[in-house]
């Protein structure tokens, strides 16, 4: 590494600087929603339908009221809720808006849809009166798959869906791509699916809410990555103003997406506490957590990819339908999935030609909701399905075939009309490559082989679209369009600083990174500054956390609000000394004068001014201040993103040993080299990129939601759903570049999903290795032991079969 | 208003708990698991509900110095045993946690910070009392053997790798403690 000038190297950007966060959560003085308690404080548990399609005959909870302890019960007919529609601004041929109940009402949709709230001292005593709930339901035919969703004659799930399709777009179609088909020299193509999976935050879902006199305000505590959202859709479903609800989220256990979204429970739990006006606290079990909360990821791509005879690929044909569920989740939509797959899927190669068709249809199903990656983990690993593929076709190397094809001319527009920013793609390929050699890995494949050992080696390329600004938002023509976050940075009297930002914390250290921002922005010690995140009434309004948008967004907008306030602390020292504003500098918590003192008006000004001392002027001494400054100090900023967006990328490697006897895919190694332009804090990085990595082996190898006949989930704890320890997930090996971002404040692009968007193709692609002895390819994720041995067996049999027949 | 649960509910009892070398008297029903009590009786909150059916680690504590699953015991069981917290770990003990900054935090949480061994936090308190006890029983524990006993529980942030480093670091550097002639501090750290 290059040796940094000085004054550079005192700056806390680019610096691993230790988690501020980290004494509370270690030393058990977080707050997550379930420490809340409150005087009188009663508990909420949910009466959940037990069937997946059928119309509530009747819903008998008087028994319920009478078992001790329950305080009250209520059903959909008791509260009046309004109903939760996410609605995208597109025509009925291309979106079917559905509304999703707070509560069921005459149907049920998904087997642990919430059809009433049991209200009691505390939570035994709820579970207690779930059992006296009388629920009869007269079943209709579930629709449990996205083939028998799209079915002639089909039940319906949404009367108004027809065909269960709640989105059907075709974003590109190239001109003449038939034809480019029918002359390519080599057509590939797959069949692709990848399963139901759940974001499994560690803290389930939950919510404290109550009713606040003084304020006149429900305030409702929640672990949400989108509190002001859930401020909206809350106060519309109770029809109060808007103003007359308070989210307030505390630390919070992981959301990776699922929490992203606003759910039914928190409302209900609201609407309880305003009935009862008593605080009411809904915590979720893992049991409802994991077979009724939002789940995510479940794909069908039926992809054909053409290439030329030097392995350029030419064109890229795909239809994907993804499962959405029985909801559309708000704000996003049902279309979350397939818009993000469609638009994107091209990734960081150059495609001439793309024709796409998306689709959203409903079933069944728990709804879904983003989770971490949206639709890339499974279209980047078609894409690398698919040139895998061909480079077996035309006998090219892998690794070759990839280098021939990412884009390395910035910036490039691509077929689909994004524009990338620059980034590092045929370098990080290189690199992770040479990396893999480096090791040896090579040669150990090769002395494997020699022992009838199957090791495999894969790679995947990506790169992530970050800062979504509101311009790529609203191309998707969601209602709710995100893409801009508000900072205001306020230092008090004793110079210190509190700052806000529209994002939201669960587990990204934003305590951390954009305190050090701010820091260097001010120039001052970042035990003075101090963010306050997850409040509607103390921010402004604000998007939230996901698709990797708080540093590149929020950190924008929190470092444009540090200096508006630089400005406003250079003017009041400048009018002081009687000079002009940029003869001032700021820096180790005090404005300087950068020529020598030459001040005849203020003859015993001193040469520097604290920022306590400037403070004071701002706050108690604002007879000092010339009419044209206010007095206070604090400053607000905006920030948005008006091109296509910032692109992070990355190639990741994974080696892999198939064990014959229990078709068991271990991970040897694993190599990621990511580049997310200015990496602000790189420990932090290495953190997402590594959690990322763990959940995307997760998904590639372990996690699955299934549903029998019926309906039923199969996956109702962790003895069913198989969520990866220490045993199953390798250490990661992780190379940083930085290709700093044009478009961001901070140079830097976003680093939260890479690591699960790569994960799944690299495995994928390094057991297909690991197989291709075998003729065998696997298309599917998760890739399950069985399959494995499965595979292997034919290799057995093919070996057996040349044996006897020579 | 609901009426006082003490005088509504049939069934409950009066146990004793020694909590962080503290007494509590908890009147409780039978059915109420340990882990309730700890959080919401006693409100010690650090210590975390993950499942509720003894797999993903969050609620693990210390009973008589061994790491148990704190969702799988009912507080009655652990009459009179030592249990200890994740809030013992400060050097203000006790869960007090007083003043803004808390207690000085000791080696091991130390570690888990230094090697980023924590992102959202929440499953960290069941590591470190696993790794606490795991520790206590076998400081000689090798990497792979730490890595075994990380297995155990569950964390969606991280990764795994920077928990098992931070307590292998942890373990490292109370045995180079313990290697220099022991004197009362270095074994005071443990």
């Amino acid at each position: 590494m290059t040796e940094l000038p000085m004054r550079e190297r005192e700056l806390l950007v680019g610096r691993s600087v230790a988690r501020r966060e980290d004494p509370r959560l270690l030393s058990g003085r977080g707050r997550f929603v379930d420490d809340i308690a409150l005087p009188g404080m009663l508990h909420a548990q949910f009466v959940r339908s037990t069937v997946a399609h059928a119309e509530l005959a009747s819903v008998d909870v008087s028994a319920v009221r009478e078992v001790p302890g329950v305080v009250a019960v209520f059903t959909a007919e008791d509260l009046e809720l309004g109903d939760i529609v996410a609605q995208l601004g597109r025509p009925l041929s291309e979106f079917v808006p559905t509304a999703m109940p707070v509560l069921a009402r005459d149907k049920v949709r998904y087997v642990g849809e919430p059809i009433a709230i049991v209200v009691a001292r505390d939570a035994y005593a709820a579970e207690d009166g779930l059992e006296a709930a009388k629920v009869s339901y007269a079943t209709l035919p579930p629709v449990v798959s996205e083939e028998a969703a799209l079915a002639d004659g089909a039940p319906l799930v949404h009367a108004e869906a027809a065909h269960n399709t709640l989105v059907d777009v075709s974003l590109f179609a190239t001109d003449g791509i038939d034809q480019v088909f029918e002359s390519a020299p080599c057509v590939v193509a797959v069949d692709a699916t990848t399963g139901r999976q759940n974001a499994l935050p560690l803290e389930t879902r939950g919510a404290v809410a109550h009713w606040d006199d003084r304020e006149e305000q429900l305030v409702l505590h929640t672990c949400t990555q989108i509190p002001h959202q859930v401020r909206t859709v809350t106060s519309r479903s109770l029809r109060l103003d808007e103003r007359a609800v308070r989210v307030v989220v505390p630390d919070m256990g992981g959301g990776f997406g699922q929490k992203c979204v606003v759910g039914r429970e928190e409302i209900a739990a609201a609407a309880a506490a305003l009935r009862l006006r008593r605080p009411v606290k809904w915590i979720e079990d893992r049991k409802d957590a994991l077979s009724a909360s939002f789940l995510a990821r479940e794909q069908h791509y039926r992809a054909r990819a053409a290439f030329d005879a030097e392995g350029r690929i030419l064109a890229l044909d795909t239809d994907v339908v993804c499962d959405m569920g029985a909801y559309s989740c708000y704000p996003f939509s049902a279309g979350i999935e397939p818009l993000m797959a469609s638009a994107e899927m091209p990734g960081v190669y150059k495609l001439p030609a793309y024709r796409v068709r998306g689709r959203a249809v409903t079933t069944n199903k728990a709804p879904t909701a983003p989770y971490r990656g949206v639709s890339r983990p499974q279209y980047v690993m078609v894409m690398e399905r698919l040139f895998e593929r061909a480079a077996r076709e035309l006998a090219l190397d892998p690794v070759e075939i990839r280098r021939r094809n990412v884009i390395t001319d910035f910036p490039y527009t691509g077929v689909n009309n994004i524009t990338y920013d620059p980034g590092s793609y045929l370098e990080s390929l290189n690199l992770c490559e040479l990396l893999v050699r480096e090791e040896g890995w090579y040669e150990k494949q090769a002395a494997a082989a020699a022992e009838g050992r199957h090791l495999g080696i894969g790679y995947s390329c990506f790169s992530e679209r970050t800062g979504y600004g509101s311009a790529a938002f609203a191309q998707r023509k969601m209602k709710v369009v995100p893409g801009f976050d508000i900072s205001e940075v306020r230092m008090d009297t004793s110079g210190a600083v509190s700052f806000t930002t529209g994002t939201m914390n669960h587990g990204q250290s934003h305590e951390t990174t954009m305190a050090q921002i701010v820091a260097d922005e001010l120039g001052l010690d970042i035990a003075k500054v101090r963010l306050h995140q997850g409040d509607t009434d103390r921010i402004t309004y604000g998007f939230g956390t996901f698709a990797s948008r708080s540093i590149t967004i929020g950190g924008s907008a929190v470092r444009l609000a540090a200096a508006k306030l630089g400005e406003k602390l250079c003017a009041i020292a400048a009018a002081r000394w009687g000079i002009t504003p940029d003869e001032v500098e700021l820096g180790e918590g005090a404005a300087r004068r950068r020529a020598a003192p030459d001040t005849p008006d203020i003859p015993n000004a001193p040469d520097l001014l604290t920022y306590e001392e400037i403070a004071d002027i701002a706050y108690l001494q604002a007879h000092l201040l010339p009419k044209d400054i206010e007095p206070g100090l604090s400053a607000t900023a905006t920030f948005d993103v008006f091109n296509d967006g910032t692109f992070s990328n990355a190639t990741h490697a994974c080696v892999v040993e198939l064990h014959a006897g229990t078709g068991q895919v271990e991970i040897l190694r694993y190599v990621c080299v990511e580049d997310c332009g200015v990496a602000i804090n790189p420990q932090v990085v290495e953190g997402q990129c590594r959690g990322g990595i763990a959940q995307g082996i997760a998904g590639a190898l372990f996690e699955q939601v299934t549903y029998d006949a019926q309906g039923e989930p199969s996956a109702t704890g962790f003895m069913d759903y198989k969520v990866p320890t220490a045993h199953e997930i390798p250490d990661v090996l992780i190379h940083h570049l930085e290709t700093p971002c044009a478009f961001t404040e901070t140079g830097a692009k976003g680093a939260g999903e890479g690591g699960t968007i790569g994960a799944p193709a690299a495995v994928l692609n390094a057991v297909n290795d690991a197989l291709r002895p075998t003729g065998v390819e696997l298309d599917h994720t998760p890739i399950t032991p069985e399959t494995v041995h499965r595979a292997l067996n034919s290799t057995r049999n093919s070996a057996l079969n040349r044996e006897l027949s020579s | 208003m609901n009426t006082d649960p003490v005088v509504t509910h049939p069934q409950l009892q009066l146990i004793t708990l020694d909590v962080n070398g503290e007494q509590h008297e908890v009147v409780t029903e039978p059915r109420r698991t340990l882990v309730d009590v700890l959080r919401h009786d006693l409100r010690l909150t650090g210590t975390h509900v993950g499942c509720e059916h003894g797999i993903c680690g969050a609620c693990t504590v210390l009973v008589d110095e061994r790491p148990v699953r704190a969702c799988l015991m009912f507080a009655a069981q652990a009459e009179g045993a030592r249990i200890r917290t994740v809030e013992s770990l400060s050097d203000d003990g006790g869960g007090g946690g007083g003043g803004a900054g808390g207690g000085e935090l000791n080696d091991l949480q130390r570690a888990f910070s230094e090697h980023h061994a924590l992102q959202c936090g929440f499953c960290t308190p069941g590591f470190l009392m696993l790794a606490e006890g795991f520790l206590a029983e076998r400081p000689e524990a090798t990497k792979e053997e730490i890595r075994e006993v990380v297995a155990s529980n569950l964390c969606r942030c991280t990764g795994y790798q920077t928990i098992v480093e931070a307590i292998d670091a942890c373990a490292t550097a109370r045995r180079g403690a313990c290697a220099n002639p022991c004197d009362s501090s270095a074994g005071k750290e443990h």
